[in-house]
């Protein structure tokens, strides 16, 4: 690890801070000034707020000043993805149609956040309405991989996994529906984390897919995701979705993995996830069964378990996400926030909502709009919705069985490393691809998480830990376990970025 | 025989509120068939009998007590409207002035 403040943990400069070998001022500062460094050249966020973020670095610095106690992670400065609402900052969704909307509301996350003194420094880029896997399908600016900047960051998180990959953020929010949390966190270098669904309030997180749209961290290591884990999570009685139970215990759990010991532990491998068309690129099954080898080494016994249903997870998730998408994308008519297309004085309301829409979707939200208009018409709904919702309880099921012979499942993350921009938007198919192996985890609800294992031609593969709904914690330990092993964190050997 | 055609997406576009181009009902007529192949194989699977799953969690009758709560203020949600006249969103005319 180096010496400058933005190489730092976040549980190690929550630790400075505290005790008083740093101000959160300077620490919040350091990062502000990364981002006018790299951000030219990585552009990661959407929205910087420079003024707020130092105000609430004082506060934090007056309050330890004053003796108060305060959470674990005051004065850690933190991204937030562009799709969770914050109170008096631009929120966008990264789409034209909420361009200028300044939200009159905190998300339920950002106010934890707040809660919890962490300076917000700004609202990362993602693919609009969170729908994409490379980030290439944000309205406003194409975010770079830190790895390669000719590279996707991955998606729909890419902005907020390439602002921690290059240290303009030690942590950051994101939200995960088919893999948007764990494929960046893959190809980034960086861990991230989708929490069990239910565990997270989705109060202010701008709608995609209700059913499958989970909140969560982005972290360099699994306990600093873990620390940001336990601020955010919780029941809330404004998401009735929220499961009113203790949070599991993921800080114990990192902190736990970390000694290395992963004996009595069974780890599940999906079989039909290495068959056919289904299997990862060479490099990455390279690079993910080093990582296998290494948690053997820890003690952890690998079982072969079989989930049938897996095979069918993809059209599944691309049926039962647009369908949903379509209904929650009908409040966007010009009529309340954001943008209003073709207001002449002349034109009907239905022509003007029609002409709105045309204007303010990107390529990818009016697909996806369409299918799952489709899905869910009149001589269709039975065949493609209705048959979705029935493979969705067979994939429950599976999961259900796997856990009954393992403690969690293992897999790669994603297929294949970062590809190049513009090597899949022209072939919308290639880029659900993407999210093969993180899909399943969000039809069933339960955790997920995606920890940097290796390198295959120079670029970051992911190894993906799942565990069983409410089993948060064995998840992190697993993964701390692996990161153990590592000499150097991945995160710490991305290359150097040059500004512009 | 392709899946969905040209017409269909138009149609589905209009239901859906969407003034597409017509480059763009080509592109999505092609891109959508290809989507909608893949998702046919859903029909392979055997699902006699199984109950579908609308929601990950299994909560029911999720209730509170109704007790009143004060909402936003007024005006701070006419601020983000694109056009607003005496505290409320104005709209495009509904009916035909003629009709």
């Amino acid at each position: 690890m180096g010496e400058r403040t933005i190489d730092q943990t976040a549980a190690h400069i929550a630790e400075a801070i505290r005790e008083g070998r740093t101000s959160a001022y300077s620490v919040t500062e350091a990062f502000l000034d990364r981002i006018d460094a790299v951000d030219g050249t990585v552009k990661a966020f959407l929205h910087v707020d420079r003024e707020g973020a130092l105000a609430t670095a004082a506060e934090v610095d007056a309050a330890i000043a004053a003796g108060e106690e305060l959470g674990p992670l005051a004065g850690v400065p933190i991204a937030i993805k562009d799709v969770v609402v914050t109170k008096d900052m631009p929120t966008t969704a990264a789409s034209k149609i909420l361009e200028g909307w300044i939200p009159p509301y905190d998300a339920t996350i950002t106010e934890r956040v707040k809660a919890a003194k962490m300076p917000i420094l700004g609202k990362t880029n993602l693919d609009e309405f969170a729908m994409g896997s490379s980030t290439e399908y944000s309205a406003y600016r194409q975010t770079a991989n830190p790895w390669d900047t000719g590279r996707i960051p991955g998606g729909s998180g890419g902005g907020s996994a390439a602002a921690v990959a290059a240290k303009m953020a030690p942590l950051a929010i994101g939200t995960d529906t088919g893999g948007s949390i764990r494929q960046p966190g893959a190809v980034t270098g960086t861990f991230g984390a989708k929490p069990t669904y239910g565990s997270n309030s989705r109060y202010g997180l701008i709608a995609f897919s209700s059913s499958l749209d989970t909140p969560g961290p982005v972290a360099r290591n699994a306990l600093d995701a873990a620390l940001l884990h336990e601020v955010i999570s919780g029941h809330d009685p404004r998401d009735s979705t929220t499961i009113d139970a203790p949070v599991p215990p993921v800080v114990e759990a990192a902190r736990s993995g970390a000694s290395g010991d992963l004996s009595g532990v069974k780890l599940g491998v999906v079989k039909e996830f290495a068959e056919g068309s289904a299997a990862a690129e060479p490099g990455v099954v390279e690079a993910y069964q080093a990582g296998v080898d290494q948690l053997v080494k820890l003690g952890a016994q690998i079982v072969e378990v079989s989930c049938p249903s897996f095979t069918y997870a993809l059209p599944t998730y691309y049926l039962i996400a647009p369908s949903e998408a379509s209904s929650n994308l009908a409040r966007y008519d010009g009529v309340r926030y954001g943008l209003r297309a073709g207001d002449d004085g002349k034109r009907s309301l239905e022509e003007v909502m029609s002409l709105t829409r045309e204007a303010g979707f990107g390529p990818e939200v009016k697909r996806r709009i369409i299918l799952g208009t489709y899905a869910l018409s009149a001589g269709y709904v039975d065949q493609f919705y209705g048959q979705a919702q029935k493979v969705r309880t067979l994939i429950k099921r599976d999961f259900e069985a796997a856990f009954g012979e393992c403690d969690a499942l293992i897999s790669p993350t994603t297929p294949f490393i970062a590809f190049k921009f513009g090597e899949r938007t022209g072939d919308p198919y290639q880029m659900y691809l993407a999210d093969l192996y993180t899909i399943p985890t969000n039809l069933y609800g339960g955790p997920g998480v995606s920890v940097p294992v290796g390198l295959s031609e120079g670029m970051p593969v992911g190894l993906q830990v799942m565990g069983p709904v409410m089993g948060d914690d064995i998840t992190y330990r697993v993964a701390a376990a692996l990161e153990s092993t590592q000499e150097t964190l991945l995160a710490d050997t991305a290359p150097e970025i040059e500004g512009k | 025989m392709s899946t969905i055609s040209r017409e269909e997406v138009a149609h589905l576009a209009r239901l859906a509120r969407l003034e597409v181009t017509d480059d763009e009902l080509d592109a999505f007529a092609g891109q959508l068939d290809v989507i909608l192949e893949s998702m046919k194989t859903l029909g392979e699977v055997d699902t006699e009998g199984v109950q579908p799953t609308s929601h990950a969690v299994p909560l029911v009758n999720v209730l509170r007590e109704d007790q009143p709560q004060p909402s936003l203020p007024r005006d701070a949600v006419l601020a983000g409207g694109p056009d607003t006249a005496e505290g409320r969103f104005r709209v495009p005319r509904i009916l035909d002035e003629e009709a």
